[in-house]
């Protein structure tokens, strides 16, 4: 395999990546404050549709980018009314979000574009098109840096930079302010939070609020960056499979990078080859689109080392009378 | 403390909570500039209208009878079983197997068997999460859900590569043999002189999800073991003092939650397609959400919960056929059925409860 290839794959693995860092960071900071979030793949999927779907109606790209934002926050804050202030069953609405958003995408495009649940496709000034970065393509005849520079470093979306920006950012926010030791605190014991005088239920409304913006950018990727359109289903598990980099990556942002990375180059492995061939024993496609979901188990298992959510996870708060 | 009437609790809360959620659906009915009477309308006279409309209903409704008697059962040992899809699945090709490899005389004989084999795979493939949540700590929710994944594509692998007849393009198992096909409504009704649709697929498998419903009752309310999973899912560390293994009640509750999912197979892959099919379950497992939350986790609940479901699958299916509202007006219902009655359950229950003791106090006073 020649440099070329190894570096096509790679720049596939970070486009395949991006969503599922956003989705991944979205989860961190809902769980970290003790919001279990199932509802991850509903908010992905919702904020794609209207990101899309707006953008067609609109003709800009921007004002998808608000639709598909509101969309998802607020999906986020119906998660926050039922968890936070009605104290329900946080895993029961995260399910309850995702059906709601699989159903009212197809129902709402049907009405729409009666295009069976799609979107017409983009056009350029209707999506987020790849930026060229300066000088790559003069430092490309460089030996081994341009080609690196050109293919994987240059030539994405803004929102791939956003997403590899949004990593030490929020590993700042969460470790290096106030408002992110509280959060933290809020997830692991959050009576201790309430005793201190500070509010357990903005501080969670904020986590959500966090979490819808990222999540959103997830779906927004998907459907005007990525691609060039919504589809239906078009998050195919990919909130999930951001719950399983979570997991992977023990609630730590900088983890987070590498477990996406790791799922996003799996996946560009399995679209770029069908069937693996290792010496004479072929690993079926199935098999690589399962392994996220695999080595996930592996890792609840524990046998990897164990990963230990936040404690206060699931639980809703009920201050003291 | 005053507490509210049991009538409240068992029927008025869940009659408000529908309520809402229906309302939300006929507001997004009008919203896409539909009729939301004219839906209604469509939906009866396309579900209850003819005895294929009835086959229809029943048949689904039978789907979601098995997934949600399994999630009401996890549920009752408070364990969020959303493996009900992987495990259905993995039931399909326990019933599969049974159906093709083994030669059978007749289809009651068959039934047993693929019964056995569905229930089997099913329980097996919940054992694995039950295990991990028992043993290891690992969060049942998030490994079912990994398992559904998981499931699709090893069914996926099979049915491409190892199930499919060669010279077959369609990634499905061959027709299973004529000897066990299940009777329908048609062949059985037939001989009483009624004359039941004979496209429709509902089946002996109706009958069979009657009996686990009312072997659920008796397994929850009237063994040491249903005591057992209901004081567990009431108070774990009261049940550990009293006596009750985490382990066993966590892993035994996991896997007759999975067996009575994978046994959903008799009615969808033994008793319609007649062979193992891709994605065969349709989301029927998630449907089990939505049955046992309305349901309350009592299969009488369920059953009713189930009837109306079915219900609403065709008749949802209908209007797709002659409106501009798709299939999947049935998700958006199903949601809203499980955030109003499930997750947002305090909404309604808090104010409910408060004006009861209020009246209460002021009966008392005067």
């Amino acid at each position: 395999m020649d440099l070329l290839s190894i570096l096509q794959i790679f720049d596939s693995a970070v486009r395949l990546a991006t969503p599922l860092l956003f989705a991944c960071l979205a989860g961190l900071f809902s769980e970290r404050a003790g919001i279990f979030d199932i509802g991850l793949e509903g908010k992905i999927l919702i904020s794609a549709f209207f990101s899309a779907g707006v953008a067609v109606l609109t003709g800009s790209i921007w004002l998808g980018l608000i639709a598909g934002l509101a969309g998802s926050v607020l999906f986020s804050a119906m998660h926050g009314l039922a968890s936070i202030t009605f104290r329900g069953n946080q895993l029961i609405s995260g399910v309850a979000l995702n059906f709601l958003a699989s159903g009212l995408t197809v129902l709402i495009g049907e009405a729409w574009f009666g295009l069976g649940g799609r979107s017409p496709g983009l056009k350029n000034a209707e999506r987020f098109l790849p930026i060229e970065l300066p000088f790559a393509e003069s430092l490309s005849g460089v030996p081994i840096f341009g080609p690196i520079y050109k293919e994987l470093i240059s030539g994405h979306t803004l929102l791939v930079y956003v997403a590899l920006l949004a990593v030490p950012l929020s590993w700042f926010v969460l470790y290096r302010t106030r408002f992110g030791l509280r959060l933290r605190a809020v997830g692991e014991n959050p009576a201790a939070v309430d005793t201190a005088g500070i509010s357990v239920i903005k501080l969670r409304y904020a986590a959500m609020l966090i979490a819808g913006i990222l999540c959103g950018l997830a779906g927004i990727y998907l459907a005007t960056g990525l691609g060039a359109g919504f589809g239906k289903e078009m998050s195919a598990g990919r909130g999930y499979i951001a719950l399983a980099a979570l997991i992977f990556a023990k609630w730590r942002p900088w983890y987070a990078l590498g477990a996406t990375m790791l799922f996003g180059l799996l996946e560009a492995v399995a679209n770029r080859y069908q069937n693996i061939d290792l010496g004479g024993f072929i690993v079926p496609v199935q098999f690589m689109q399962a392994l996220p979901y695999i080595m996930t188990v592996i890792i609840l298992a524990g046998i990897v080392g164990a990963a230990i959510p936040p404690r206060a996870g699931g639980q809703p708060y009920v201050k003291e009378r | 403390m005053e507490k509210m009437p049991r009538w409240a609790d068992v029927l008025l809360i869940p009659l408000i909570n529908l309520t809402i959620a229906f309302s939300i659906s006929a507001l997004v009915i009008l919203a896409i500039g539909e009729n939301p009477v004219v839906v209604v309308k469509m939906m009866v006279s396309g579900a209850l209208g003819s005895s294929y409309g009835w086959g229809y209903t029943l048949y689904y409704a039978t789907n979601f009878l098995f997934t949600g008697l399994a999630v009401a059962v996890a549920f009752q040992a408070s364990l969020f079983n959303i493996g009900g899809e992987g495990q259905a699945a993995m039931g399909g090709l326990g019933v599969a197997l049974v159906c093709l490899f083994i030669p059978f005389p007749h289809w009651a004989v068959a039934l047993v068997f693929a019964m056995a084999g569905g229930a089997l795979f099913g329980a097996i493939w919940a054992l694995i999460p039950a295990y991990l949540q028992a043993k290891r700590g690992s969060h049942i929710v998030i490994t079912t859900i990994m398992f559904n994944f998981i499931a699709a594509s090893l069914l996926n692998y099979l049915l491409v590569n190892v199930l499919r007849p060669t010279g077959s393009m369609d990634p499905s198992s061959a027709r299973f043999p004529e000897t066990t096909h299940l009777p329908t409504f048609h062949d059985m009704l037939t001989p009483f002189g009624i004359n039941f649709s004979k496209a429709a697929p509902v089946n002996i498998s109706l009958l069979i999800g009657l009996v686990m419903a009312v072997a659920v009752y008796f397994l929850l309310w009237r063994t040491r073991l249903g005591y057992e999973i209901r004081s567990f899912g009431k108070n774990q560390s009261a049940s550990v003092y009293a006596g009750i293994s985490i382990t066993k009640i966590t892993i035994v509750a996991m896997m007759i939650s999975g067996g009575i999912a994978g046994m959903m197979a008799i009615n969808n892959t033994m008793g319609e397609s007649e062979r193992l099919i891709m994605n065969s379950v349709e989301g029927a497992g998630f449907i089990g959400i939505a049955v046992a939350l309305m349901g309350r986790n009592h299969p009488f609940g369920v059953l009713l919960a189930a009837l109306l479901f079915g219900f609403l699958y065709q008749g949802g299916g209908e209007v797709s056929l002659w409106t501009k509202i798709p299939r999947e007006l049935i998700i958006v219902v199903q949601a809203l059925v499980i955030m109003f009655t499930g997750a947002l359950d305090n909404m309604v229950r808090m104010p409910v409860e408060r004006a009861f003791i209020r009246a209460a106090k002021r009966r008392k006073a005067s």
